[in-house]
């Protein structure tokens, strides 16, 4: 019998030894974007990947996790699993989940085939390619565990519409089109480091043990075979670092400018699952703060003291990004809670027990600045006032997040800043977003803000009930509003037997 | 210095990975969360093939790890003997 090949060989013989010499062909001509962004590459060859996945083992190895998957995802769906969730409540953040979520694991697939193709070196290329089909794979997972909420609550039939159009989902799509429309070694940095290494951990991991922790077997399932798969885009995020680390020194200035960015543009973007971990799951696992602390602050501290050797520095804000922990998630909720007609999920004032438990896991600011609103919340729904806000949201140009954020040295005072760029005034949420828009102001003039384009009648209307109905094709009165009084209250309490 | 770490989803053949881990990282910090099991170490930490499948009573692959992995953090060394993670400080 021959040998069986160690790793290491298998990995050159597969992988390496499959790329080949440009004979005839101008090799600039065939990865015609490796150039203009200015990062340096002298050596392909010098690529590593730890891992060492073959496509044979890939194939192997992905085809179980699919098995495991989808035995779990029939028995959840043949033993009524959706009755198992701890609280209706709960189904909210996964219609946020489909709606905001999937639909980037689409256009990570989308961003990855494409760099798997643009990249000159093997290594990198193949990589890339088993990253592509991981994210086809999320997304279609996703939506398949998602379909079986589908059959039984509101608000998940038009996911892939209402991501291409609601207001608050241009927040996470404009991200990946703004990762997607860079350069391949941008994408890199964006997508397969920053958001990778540090950002997705806390989606996936403390959020889907919450998941657990709230009866959801066929969320938690979903989500940790999509970080199975994780652990090795982190690892690939970390390499492309280092390599263009070690590549050039011209490199390190372009790579620490990209970092700055896009942390900020991840920590944004986060918001809305911090606003999930502290508001939307009625059994609680952790704090969006000591999530973050752990997975941010504490790993990302980890990972930057490892790339100070190259000259890296801590991402640009991290000093805000370390106060904003304190106050994002409040801040969030409210403005959903507010403007809970235009939401295609339900929002709710937190019970007394989850307000008692906001208090003892932020001490410093809950009760000080965000509880007695909620106090106020609760008179006013019990006199049958409870309230909806009548304006519609001025929209940060760069991050698309309605003006929610405080100053994080005044959380009474909202963060504003404007830029002028060729004589047109522009808004930002944040010191962050407006030197992202100065550095860039072509790009992001460009923006498809939701708000701007409701006033311009770009959304059909005249009225914001016929734009949400009509333009975003929610079922009004059944998808928006208070979780009391909305059907899938109603429809549980049928399924229990309570009245 | 920093902490690397690994999670593994809760189940049957991630125990055994733990136990092999208990014993060739006595340092190591296990924390159990729902659903997942979150292992840190400061400095290097170290899965070795050998000891898992002496736990497990079977052949067990490196790469089988990829099955039951949530997330890492740290350098990644691999070969066929054993996964490792480290900073460099």
């Amino acid at each position: 019998m021959a040998k069986k090949l160690n790793i290491k060989d298998k990995y050159r013989l597969l992988t390496r030894d499959l790329d080949w010499e440009y004979s005839y062909e101008d090799r600039k001509e065939a990865f015609p974007f490796e150039e203009f962004e200015g990062i340096k590459i002298t050596d392909w060859s010098k690529w590593e990947d730890p891992f060492r996945l073959t496509m044979d083992s890939y194939w192997k190895y992905q085809a179980e996790k699919e098995k495991k998957l989808y035995a779990i995802f029939d028995a959840f769906s043949q033993n009524n699993g959706h009755l198992n969730v701890s609280d209706p409540r709960y189904v909210n953040a996964l219609k946020l989940f489909l709606t905001g979520v999937s639909p980037l694991e689409y256009q990570a697939y989308q961003g990855f085939a494409h760099v798997g193709r643009q990249f000159g070196g093997v290594g990198a290329r193949v990589a890339c390619q088993m990253q592509a089909i991981d994210e086809l794979r999320h997304v279609q997972t996703q939506i398949h565990a998602m379909s079986h909420y589908n059959k039984f609550f509101d608000g998940f039939q038009d996911y892939s519409h209402m991501h291409d159009r609601v207001w608050y989902l241009s927040v996470p799509k404009s991200f990946f089109n703004d990762a997607r429309a860079a350069g391949p070694f941008e994408f890199m940095v964006a997508i397969g480091f920053s958001f990778e290494y540090v950002l997705t951990n806390l989606l996936f991991v403390p959020f889907m043990s919450g998941a657990a922790h709230n009866g959801d077997m066929a969320t938690v399932t979903f989500g940790f075979s999509a970080q199975s798969d994780e652990a090795r885009h982190m690892t690939l995020g970390l390499e492309v670092i280092k390599f263009l680390l070690e590549q050039h020194e011209d490199n390190v200035p372009i790579v620490q400018k990209w970092i700055d960015k896009w942390f900020w543009r991840g920590s944004r973007l986060l918001t809305i699952v911090a606003m999930m971990m502290d508001y939307m799951l009625p059994n609680k696992v952790m704090s969006w703060k000591e999530a973050w602390e752990v997975y941010f602050e504490e790993a990302g501290g980890a990972l930057f003291k490892d790339l100070a050797r190259y000259g890296i520095k801590m991402p640009k804000y991290a000093e805000t990004i370390e106060k904003e922990k304190e106050h994002i998630s409040h801040q969030a909720w409210w403005t959903f809670y507010t403007h809970g007609h235009a939401a295609g999920f339900h929002t709710w004032i937190p019970t007394d027990e989850e307000l008692d438990w906001l208090s003892e896991k932020y001490p410093d600011t809950f009760d000080k600045y965000y509880r007695p609103r909620w106090e106020l919340a609760k008179e006013m729904e019990a006199k049958g006032e409870r309230f909806y806000t009548k304006a519609l949201p001025q929209l940060c140009t760069t991050c698309q997040i309605p003006m929610l954020f405080t100053e994080m040295d005044d959380p009474t005072l909202n963060s504003f800043r404007d830029t002028v760029h060729n004589g047109e005034r522009y808004h930002f949420c944040s010191d962050g977003c407006k030197d992202i828009f100065e550095d860039e102001p072509e790009k992001y003039v460009q923006s498809w803000l939701p708000v701007h384009q409701i006033f311009q009648g770009n959304c059909g209307g005249p009225d914001v009930e016929n734009v949400l109905s009509d333009f975003y094709r929610m079922n009004l009165g059944e998808d928006n509003m208070d979780m009391k009084g909305s059907p899938d209250e109603k429809r549980w309490k049928q399924w229990k037997g309570v009245a | 210095m920093s902490k690397v770490y690994i999670a593994l989803q809760d189940n049957d053949e991630s125990r055994y990975i733990v136990e092999a881990i208990e014993e060739d990282n006595p340092e190591a910090t296990i924390i159990h969360m729902p659903a997942m099991i979150r292992i840190e170490m400061e400095g290097r930490l170290t899965v070795n093939r050998e000891t898992v499948e002496e736990k497990m009573g079977r052949d067990w692959d490196v790469q089988e790890l990829h099955l039951n992995l949530i997330t890492l953090g740290g350098n990644v060394d691999e070969d066929d003997d054993s996964l490792s993670l480290h900073w460099n400080e």
